[in-house]
């Protein structure tokens, strides 16, 4: 029996209990600090755990061993981490407030935002690297601003916030083609932004955005009652004294926080926002409260897990990571679908 | 009590609900009835707050609806609509969503409200459904936990949108009980009904609408004696007895 099927059969036995909650957290936080220790260690040069707790003990500059881990390996697994657990929780914010289980970040504009703002500085400052992550995160906040603005103008129901965003998207995708067309030179940097991927980032760009993604988490868990209430449905909502219009907006801002700062570092990192929430809903239900931080767990590990892939695979060639996302993704959201005909999860 | 003063109310300004004038006593059940589109639903919502009226006041016990914050209103007036999307949630954490107008910051719930949502769940005799999925649930039974529900939030007065509707007759019947019910505990019933025969015998007080407005106020035997129901719907109506003469039911017909 797998795991996921021992799990699985848990889930219809006592799926609501405390206890279960608190045993897939655990389990979940195991597997993260393996991952963790295994991003750490993995690469073109092997790295005993051993070698890592001295190394960092040692602080020593002069090391090798030390630099790789500082300058490289250290970064790079907070950037994954971060990233999977900012999307991961965007994802799952914009499912449960929009009630649309194929909400991600990119519904409420903010893959667009951040692409436009990113190819603008590419065109018109292209040495500043800096200059373009926080371009990308200003534009995905801006786009999500917009798209708020226009659907508030019809009364902000859910329809009329993804509607908007389909809209605001196309028309700031096509701003951003012209742009392309009449700058071409910044196609390739365009191409890697929308692959998305964690190669060559430093802690100076992961940390501003890090503590955003934290701060903005920490908020999320804060509203993560209110949002289940507001699934109830507007009327039901209002009528028990929530303020549907300022939670659902706060939501959508927390929601482009957590994308636009992974965006920010990472580039167009897709589909962890869309299936990690509906894989830990499969685990722990709908309430907000719970798969709030399951989503962050699960999303962290799947990106790690995605990254060391992409390093270690085709070694010393580097596969951007968002290729073997989907590749594994794909896969598993299917199997995931198939094994929902029950009905349990859906209507 | 609640008091509605030259209400005007409707959608994009256009008015659905006008010059309406109706004062609700407390501890009654009242019933809202009328042709479809003749504005009940309007003037549930606009009575509840949750439509702005174009004109006019709504004083809840004298002081004018206005003056209550969101939470404030919510420990006051509850209001249970006719479409709601089904969530995916237990039976006692829908109910416990009653108490959410109690909760603190931390959005925990206190020894208190655990017990006025066991209490609610076990008024409506759904001790049995308590870890079950709402979604698991018939029709009938799920508008039993919406009511538990409305009992958790523990207010005056209760709004219901149809209650009654899409259920089978046994448990509209038992709807209507539960809703007698929570009359006896004090409670004033606003609710819209569709079944006139329900309305003519579970209310304390009907209220008939007509093109926005209200064309009679009554108690339902002065109501049914005014013939006015029979020109509103343009029916035939009589009354008999079913058994015995408390067991009074109603039978309509086109004209």
């Amino acid at each position: 029996m797998s795991i996921l099927q021992k799990y699985y059969s848990r889930v219809n036995l006592s799926k609501n209990s405390k206890s279960y909650n608190v045993t897939v957290i655990a389990f979940l936080t195991i597997i993260l600090l393996v991952g963790v220790f295994l991003s750490i260690s993995i690469g073109s040069a092997k790295i005993s755990l051993s070698a890592i707790i001295s190394a960092m003990m040692q602080r020593d500059h002069s090391s090798d061993i030390y630099r790789i881990i500082s300058y490289v390996r250290i970064p790079r697994t907070a950037a994954a981490v971060l990233v999977g657990c900012a999307l991961s929780v965007s994802g799952a914010i914009l499912q449960s407030v929009l009630n649309n289980s194929l909400a991600s970040p990119s519904i409420i504009g903010v893959n667009s935002g951040a692409g436009l703002f990113f190819v603008l500085t590419a065109a018109f400052f292209p040495t500043s690297i800096y200059l373009s992550t926080i371009a990308a995160f200003a534009g995905a906040i801006l786009a999500v601003f917009l798209v708020y603005f226009i659907a508030k103008k019809t009364g902000a129901s859910r329809m009329a916030i993804v509607l908007s965003g389909v809209a605001v998207s196309s028309f700031i995708g096509a701003i951003t083609d012209t742009i392309l067309t009449l700058k071409p030179d910044t196609l390739i940097a365009r191409a890697a932004f929308i692959i998305g991927g964690f190669s060559g980032v430093t802690m100076g760009r992961v940390a501003f955005a890090g503590l955003l993604i934290i701060f903005a988490f920490i908020i999320a868990l804060i509203l993560s009652y209110d949002m289940n209430v507001l699934a109830l449905g507007d009327e039901s909502a209002r009528s028990l004294g929530l303020d549907v219009v300022s939670i659902r907006f706060f939501s959508l801002t927390i929601a482009a926080v957590l994308a636009g700062s992974a965006i920010s570092f990472a580039g167009l990192i897709g589909f962890v926002g869309l299936i990690v929430p509906h894989a830990s809903r499969f685990l722990v239900g709908h309430d907000n409260r719970i798969l709030l931080p399951v989503s962050a767990l699960i999303g962290s590990i799947f990106t790690l897990l995605c990254d060391l892939l992409a390093r270690v695979l085709f070694a010393p060639y580097e596969i951007p990571v968002g290729i073997i996302m989907s590749f594994l993704g794909g896969p598993f959201f299917i199997y995931l679908l198939i094994k929902r005909r029950r009905g349990q999860l859906y209507d | 009590m609640i008091e509605l003063i030259n209400v005007s109310s409707g959608y994009n300004k256009i008015e659905i609900i006008k010059n309406i004038n109706i004062a609700i006593e407390e501890g009654s059940i009242n019933a809202i009835i009328g042709k479809n589109g003749c504005g009940k639903t309007t003037l549930l919502r606009t009575a509840s707050n949750l439509l702005k009226p174009l004109r006019g006041e709504i004083k809840i016990g004298g002081k004018d609806i206005t003056g209550f914050t969101n939470k404030e209103l919510a420990k006051k007036i509850s209001f249970l609509p006719q479409l709601r999307s089904v969530p995916d949630i237990t039976v006692y954490n829908l109910v416990m969503h009653g108490r959410y107008p109690y909760l603190g910051f931390s959005r925990t719930p206190q020894r208190q409200d655990k017990k006025i949502v066991e209490k609610a769940i076990k008024n409506m005799n759904l001790e049995k459904y308590i870890n079950k999925n709402v979604k698991e649930l018939s029709g009938g039974e799920r508008q039993k936990v919406y009511l538990a529900m409305v009992l958790a939030q523990n207010t005056d007065i209760i709004f219901l949108d149809e209650p009654t509707t899409y259920l089978d007759i046994n448990h509209q019947l038992e709807i209507l009980e539960i809703i007698k019910k929570l009359k006896q505990m004090g409670k004033t019933i606003v609710m819209v009904l569709h079944d006139l025969g329900n309305a003519l015998s579970y209310s304390d007080k009907i209220c008939l609408m007509e093109k926005g407005e209200i064309a009679i106020y009554d108690t339902p035997q002065t109501v049914f004696k005014s013939r006015e129901i029979d020109r509103v719907f343009n029916i035939l109506s009589a009354q008999v007895a079913a058994g015995d003469e408390a067991k009074r039911q109603y039978v309509f017909c086109l004209r």
